[in-house]
Formats: structure tokens, sequence, C-alpha cells
């Protein structure tokens, strides 16, 4: 048996079809992964991501500290409290450790980082802790569950009640509002408007409960995994880990270059990697033929012996085909081929970013 | 739990095949795989004409999170695939034993079933799963 959600009974009582993922017993899907994806594009979903995991940053040395830690800079929340930043965590060789969110409590930080790489994770921020005055609190206690689709926002109104609706209402994207023990942020992780809100566990059976019954479909970690590869955005492990930079991951505008004072972890290596020009990039694979571009896929390209790979592929239900995530050598074009079972199959080469609130983009 | 035909034959990699009054015998996948598979999205069968014998990769059925091959459970000529796959291939889900099914075979050896798992022996192999 695998660790628990506070909404394991939920899921079950829904019919989820619990597998292992990282060490927790989560729901994969309730039937179809298709058609909890569809809900989330045309109406609203909710997905149990109470395995990741949240840390509180707080003491005086806490934003120094965040700035040494982290390739993009925390100095760009300054006043503005609720506001939330994407970045990537890097080592010393320019590697991404994990990808996170940070916002800011005021005092304080909170980050959320994937649950796959939580304890790399903490020992790596304890280990940097050790020359500022900081201080990191782990907050199991918390549930989280995110809320995601066009209907969305009216949808956790609905169950959260007139308290929360003025807050909501003002909620801009990337901006969080707190109260006690509650945290609801307009974040998310598909391509749709959507909320992502921690709450304490012994609240979440009831919230998760009501929303269903509000027509907010359970969702599981397939049509998670769907969602967000159409989005564009990736999944560590994927797209990147501890050996990938994040210039070849898609994630050069999560480097905060200025001021140039500011040495953050890695910064080095991706000057370096910048200076000598970079080899390889993340693009989007499109297929329109029969067929599933799958994680693994070699890539060949015009103009480079060496093969690209597919990191992430799947099929697109929005889109009707297959799509992917590939790191390519820079001299990619617009087509590209792929070797699916010992045949070459023509792709189109996009950006990597295939849908955005309900419709394609490519 | 998946529903598992008594009147059927299996392999263990979940395909099934049904002797028909026309002597033609039918192949599928098991509830028990369409289940493991998820969402169907893409079915490639065998061409009609084409000779396949036992065990020979007759086609692929890729859902959402996975591709996975299918093998011929007896030996013979291809004379009917189901082309309705094609537009709905979420009828493998909906229906793996009746509407769902790949494609027909004249058998060049009907002794070939006998040696497939009955659907005891299949029950207790992909009980194991």
């Amino acid at each position: 048996m695998g660790n628990r959600t506070p909404l394991y009974d939920a899921h079950v009582a829904m019919g989820g079809k619990m597998v292992d993922f990282g060490g927790w017993d989560m729901p994969l899907h309730y039937g179809s992964q298709l058609e909890e994806h569809n809900k989330v594009r045309t109406a609203a979903g909710m997905f149990d991501v109470s395995h990741m995991t949240v840390v509180d940053i707080d003491g005086d040395g806490a934003r120094d500290y965040l700035r040494h830690l982290l390739a993009n800079d925390v100095a760009k929340l300054d006043g503005k409290p609720g506001k939330a930043l994407y970045t990537g965590m890097l080592n010393e060789r320019g590697g991404v450790i994990d990808d996170l969110i940070v916002y800011l409590r005021d005092p304080g930080y909170r980050v959320v980082v994937n649950c796959a790489t939580r304890e790399k994770d903490l020992a790596w921020m304890q280990e940097q802790a050790a020359d500022f005055d900081v201080t990191l609190a782990e907050r199991p206690e918390l549930a989280m569950v995110a809320i995601q689709g066009p209907e969305a926002l009216d949808k956790a109104k609905e169950v959260l009640g007139i308290e929360w609706t003025a807050a909501i209402d003002s909620l801009k994207p990337f901006q969080s509002v707190a109260r006690g023990d509650w945290f609801v942020a307009r974040t998310g992780y598909t391509g749709e408007d959507g909320l992502e809100i921690m709450l304490p566990a012994g609240d979440a059976d009831g919230f998760w409960r009501a929303l269903e019954k509000a027509g907010v479909a359970p969702c599981g970690l397939g049509a998670r995994d769907t969602l967000r590869l159409e989005a564009g955005m990736n999944l560590y492990g994927h797209e990147m880990d501890d050996d990938t930079s994040p210039l070849a991951a898609n994630m050069g505008w999560t480097i905060a270059w200025e001021p140039e004072e500011r040495r953050f972890i890695g910064r080095e290596p991706l000057e370096a990697e910048k200076a000598a020009g970079k080899k390889l990039k993340l693009v989007g694979l499109v297929l329109e033929e029969r067929g599933v571009l799958r994680a693994g896929q070699v890539v060949r390209v015009d103009g480079s012996d060496e093969a690209g790979i597919i990191t992430s592929g799947t099929f697109s239900p929005t889109l009707g085909h297959s799509i992917a995530l590939a790191r390519v050598p820079v001299s990619v074009g617009d087509s590209a081929q792929v070797e699916i079972r010992k045949k070459l199959v023509p792709v189109k080469v996009v950006k990597p970013c295939f849908v955005r609130n309900g419709k394609s983009v490519i | 739990m998946s529903e598992i035909r008594n009147e059927l034959k299996y392999l263990s990699s979940h395909e099934w095949a049904r002797l028909e009054e026309d002597g033609t015998v039918t192949v599928g996948i098991s509830d028990h795989a369409q289940d493991a598979l998820g969402d169907v999205v893409y079915v490639e069968t065998p061409e009609v004409g084409a000779t396949l014998a036992a065990g020979d990769e007759a086609g692929v059925v890729e859902s959402v999170k996975a591709a996975s091959d299918i093998y011929a459970p007896v030996s013979g000529e291809v004379v009917e695939v189901n082309e309705a796959l094609e537009d709905a291939p979420e009828t493998v889900n909906s229906s793996p034993y009746d509407e769902g099914w790949f494609y027909r075979v004249k058998p060049s050896d009907t002794s070939e079933l006998d040696k497939l798992l009955d659907a005891d022996a299949y029950r207790a192999e992909s009980e194991e799963d």
C-alpha cells in the first residue's frame, strides 16, 4: 500500500482506478480519461494534487536565499503579496533539480515542488539554507485540489460561498489569496483558467464531494498528463532532469539574467552554454496521420546527424491526432521524421504549445 | 471485474478467437485488455487477403496510454477486417467481444484453436497480472 491523500476514500467511492504514482495511491481515471480531458476543456474538472510537496520559507534571509536558490528572481514578487513565479531550481552544472512555483506569502514565501523529487529537493534546499537566516517548513497537513476549465472559477465560487466570491473575482492569473489555512491560487497545469487550492486535510473530502455535486468532474492523472501536454507544459523527468539544461527545455524565459550580479546556482554553466550557442531545443511535433507518438521515440531532423528524442507523446483529444514534445538539434526546420516501430513517419514541427483555452494554437 | 466469455478461446497476450458457424475465426481483444489499455484511439488491422501464421503480429491497438501489438491466435487468410474501428476505435472499449472485433480469418488448421487457452485457463492467467 502506498501513501494516501486525504481524498483517497472519495476517489474509490467515485470509481477511481487507483495506481501507484511515486509511492502514492492516485486515481489514473474514473472511467474514461478522454471524457475527463474534454470536461476540463469545455466545462470544469478537478484533480487531487495533494501528493505534491508544499514548503513554507520564512525568516529575514528568505528573499536572499531564494534569489540564490532559484533561476528566476523572486525580486519580481517584491511588493506584490500573493503573486506567483514559475522557476527552475538548478544544480551547479546548470541541470534542473526540479521545476516549481513560488508564491509571496508576505511575510515569507511558499513553494510547491514535485512529489517524485521531494527528497532530493528538500535535501538540496536544506543544504543551501545553511548560509542564510531562513527556516523551511513542510506542510504535509495541507491537501491540494486543482479546479480547471472555463467554468472552474464559477463552480469554485458556488461551492466556497459568498465570503470567497469577491476574493476570487479579484484574483488575476498567477495570483493567490490566503485565509487562515486556506490558500487559493489562480494557477494550473492544463492551459485553461482555474484555481489551485490548498486547504486543511480535514476539509478536503467535504470540499471535493461538494464540487462534484456542483458538476465539477473528478479527473485522474491520465487526463492531467494529456492536458498539460496539449498546453505544452513540462513534466519533470520527461522534458527536463538533472542533466538537462533549462535552455534545452523551453525554460529560457524562466531564467532571470538581470541583474548580472545575482549569482544564482547554475548561472555560470548556463552563461557558457548561451555564449557557445545552444545545441538542443524543445519543440512540438504534430502527427497528422494515424498512430501515436510516444516518449523515447527517435526524431530525425534535416541538417544534423544527431538524433532528437521525444520527451512526452500522446494522442491529443482536443486536436484528434497525436502530438509530442521533443528535444532536437537546433537546426530543425518545420518538418522532421519520427521512428515509430521501425518506420520513419513525417511530422510537423511547431512551437511547444498546442492548445490554449480550449482552442488549437498550432 | 472484467468479463471473460466461456465460449471463446484466448491467448495469454489477451486476444480472443471465436469459431463462427461459417468456419471462419473472428479475433479481438479481451475485456481485461481493453480495460488495462484505457481509451483506445487507433486500431491497425491486418489487410484483407494477408496470410498470417499463429503468433504473427496481426496489428496494433493504441490507447491514449500505450501501444500494444495484436498477435494472431490462429493461422489463415484474412477475409474481413472491422472497418468501423477506423472511425470509432472506442468500440473496442465499449464492446470488446461483439462490435469491437478486429478481423476474421479463414483458418488453415482449426486444430490450432485447441491449443489456445479456454476461459478458465485465461481467467487464471489474467488474475495473476
